[in-house]
């Protein structure tokens, strides 16, 4: 088989621009991004995820990519789909994550169970992130968020043939790296500590403290999460609690954590909600906030809902970008060169 | 006047930023999974050179800079001073010393480059990426020495000095690579 060298550099991202902003035409656009090894290298990390849970007694499992419900979530753009040929156009939702579904076969009783699926997400494009991606998401019924913990750091120790993960909280990574406490602090605090440390602040940046947070950890926080051996950040704000439950400490913290290795965040885990209603509550929160940054609303209803009416197991689930894991396994530095066809050349 | 939103950006824009014109050298976006966006934009005076690092949150957008490239012809130089020629349209254009910076070393006569205007005023000039130069003076060479690794200094006519093989003679035609200044080959007439 001819195999083409270093196709990357000779197109797409790469090309110089012309003077309209728009890539340079090139003969060879219909080959890969990745070189062979580097695909060969994503093969046998999937062997290796599929041998890991196996050994351990989980289900693999699959899930429809394209569904009528949706994860609502404030940072999350779906991408949607329009069946035409029922007798009134059928719009379906690419998935986000395999969440919902995963969660309403735990509700139906299906024990430890994992998936390796493609997710989609609309506008995220660069080094780290690809419209489509391949995830790893499990959910293993009665771990506390120490059991989960404790099995994405045997994960990490299989895939990446590191030493086990340091384990640190939100607030300490912050007060660490930023000197800030990342619970309390207000947000006039928080914008004092991102002007003294030179960053960059967006014009009309707004006062919403978890923005504050996010610009905080993407600046000062995570380049230095990780650097020699895997850390895992856990107890995030209550304010980031997604689909996590919150403990009542004070301050509350959401049992939420995060894989971060090199810099990159490569995982997210929660200790996962189990009350219908506060789900319920918290997709009509995002979407407000949706509504106030302009973007569309998305349907808070769904089946997930449903399924917690009738019983979620207590568990713990972790959803792990793949991709980006086997970039770092591989000492790549940007996903185009681990996927076969990387951005606009899917 | 036109704009970029965070979705327009890429690398390769040319945008106005605090009133002076930068290209965009690099452009990321970064995430964390359940959290807000950072569009980070690397961009480089176009005017001054200076590197500016800005961060805009999604949906942001900024002014397109009233920047047009066009291909000049290289005239001839008075005092500090370049003159160029719009090939199209003949319009002349003044660069300084300091905007041609060190590609005044490739600049001989009738040379094609591109040419920066900003609202319309030359801001930068940028030769082929490969020229083709003629010695005017260097020592002579060793006899035979065919080893393209003991290199000695060769005056080109531009008045540049290029580090040249030493078998490399006077009169002969040189190819310069403008991007590196470092010689490629020679050239048959």
């Amino acid at each position: 088989m001819r195999w083409p060298n270093k196709a990357f550099a000779s197109c797409d991202a790469r090309l110089p621009m012309t003077n309209d902003g728009n890539h340079l035409q090139s003969g060879d656009c219909w080959q890969p991004t990745a070189d062979l090894p580097y695909l060969q290298l994503r093969a046998a990390l999937l062997r290796r995820t599929r041998e890991f849970f196996f050994q351990r007694g989980f289900l693999e499992v699959e899930t429809p990519l394209l569904s009528t419900d949706t994860v609502v979530d404030q940072y999350l753009e779906p991408i949607g789909s329009t069946i035409l040929s029922a007798k009134q156009p059928q719009h379906l939702w690419l998935q986000t994550s395999p969440e919902l579904a995963m969660k309403r076969m735990l509700a139906a009783g299906c024990g430890a169970i994992y998936q390796i699926a493609r997710a989609f997400r609309d506008g995220e494009k660069g080094p780290l992130h690809n419209r489509e991606f391949t995830m790893v998401e499990w959910y293993r019924p009665n771990d506390k968020m120490e059991d989960g913990i404790a099995l994405l750091v045997e994960f990490t120790e299989a895939l990446l043939e590191t030493e086990a993960a340091d384990c640190m909280s939100y607030r300490d990574a912050f007060m660490q790296h930023a000197n800030v406490d990342p619970l309390t602090a207000d947000t006039s605090r928080l914008a004092q500590v991102a002007t003294a440390a030179n960053v960059a602040i967006p014009s009309q940046f707004g006062d919403d403290r978890d923005h504050w947070l996010d610009l905080l950890m993407l600046e000062l926080v995570m380049p230095h999460l990780g650097r020699k051996r895997p850390v895992i950040v856990y107890d995030y704000p209550a304010s980031q609690a997604a689909l996590a439950k919150i403990r009542e400490d004070d301050p509350p913290v959401a049992e939420r954590f995060e894989l971060f290795y090199k810099g990159v965040e490569l995982a997210n885990g929660y200790h996962e909600l189990l009350d219908a209603e506060e789900l319920r509550a918290r997709a009509i929160t995002a979407n407000e906030k949706r509504l106030a940054m302009g973007k569309s609303l998305l349907p808070v209803e769904n089946r997930l809902i449903e399924a917690m009416r009738s019983g979620l197991p207590p568990c713990t689930g972790v959803a792990l970008g793949f991709d980006r894991l086997l970039m770092l396994a591989a000492g790549a530095d940007t996903l185009a060169d681990v996927m076969a066809f990387y951005g606009d050349r899917a | 006047m036109a704009t970029y939103s965070t979705s327009d950006f890429r690398k390769g824009l040319k945008v106005q930023i605090d009133g002076e014109p930068y290209l965009v050298i690099d452009s990321s976006f970064r995430k964390p999974g359940k959290g807000n966006a950072i569009y980070t934009l690397r961009m480089r005076n176009l005017v001054r050179g200076t590197i500016l690092d800005r961060n805009y949150k999604g949906g942001e957008s900024i002014e397109a800079a009233d920047v047009e490239e066009i291909e000049s012809q290289f005239l001839y130089r008075q005092g500090d001073n370049y003159v160029f020629m719009n090939t199209e349209n003949y319009e002349q254009y003044e660069l300084t010393a300091e905007q041609v910076g060190d590609d005044w070393r490739f600049l001989k006569d009738s040379t094609l480059c591109q040419m920066v205007l900003y609202e319309n005023n030359p801001i930068t000039i940028t030769p082929p990426n490969h020229i083709v130069l003629k010695v005017e003076y260097c020592e002579p060479g060793a006899k035979g020495n065919t080893a393209t690794n003991v290199t000695k200094p060769v005056k080109v006519e531009t008045g540049a000095e290029i580090q040249c093989p030493a078998f490399v003679e006077i009169g002969e035609l040189i190819r310069v690579d403008t991007r590196t200044g470092e010689y490629i080959e020679r050239v048959k007439e």
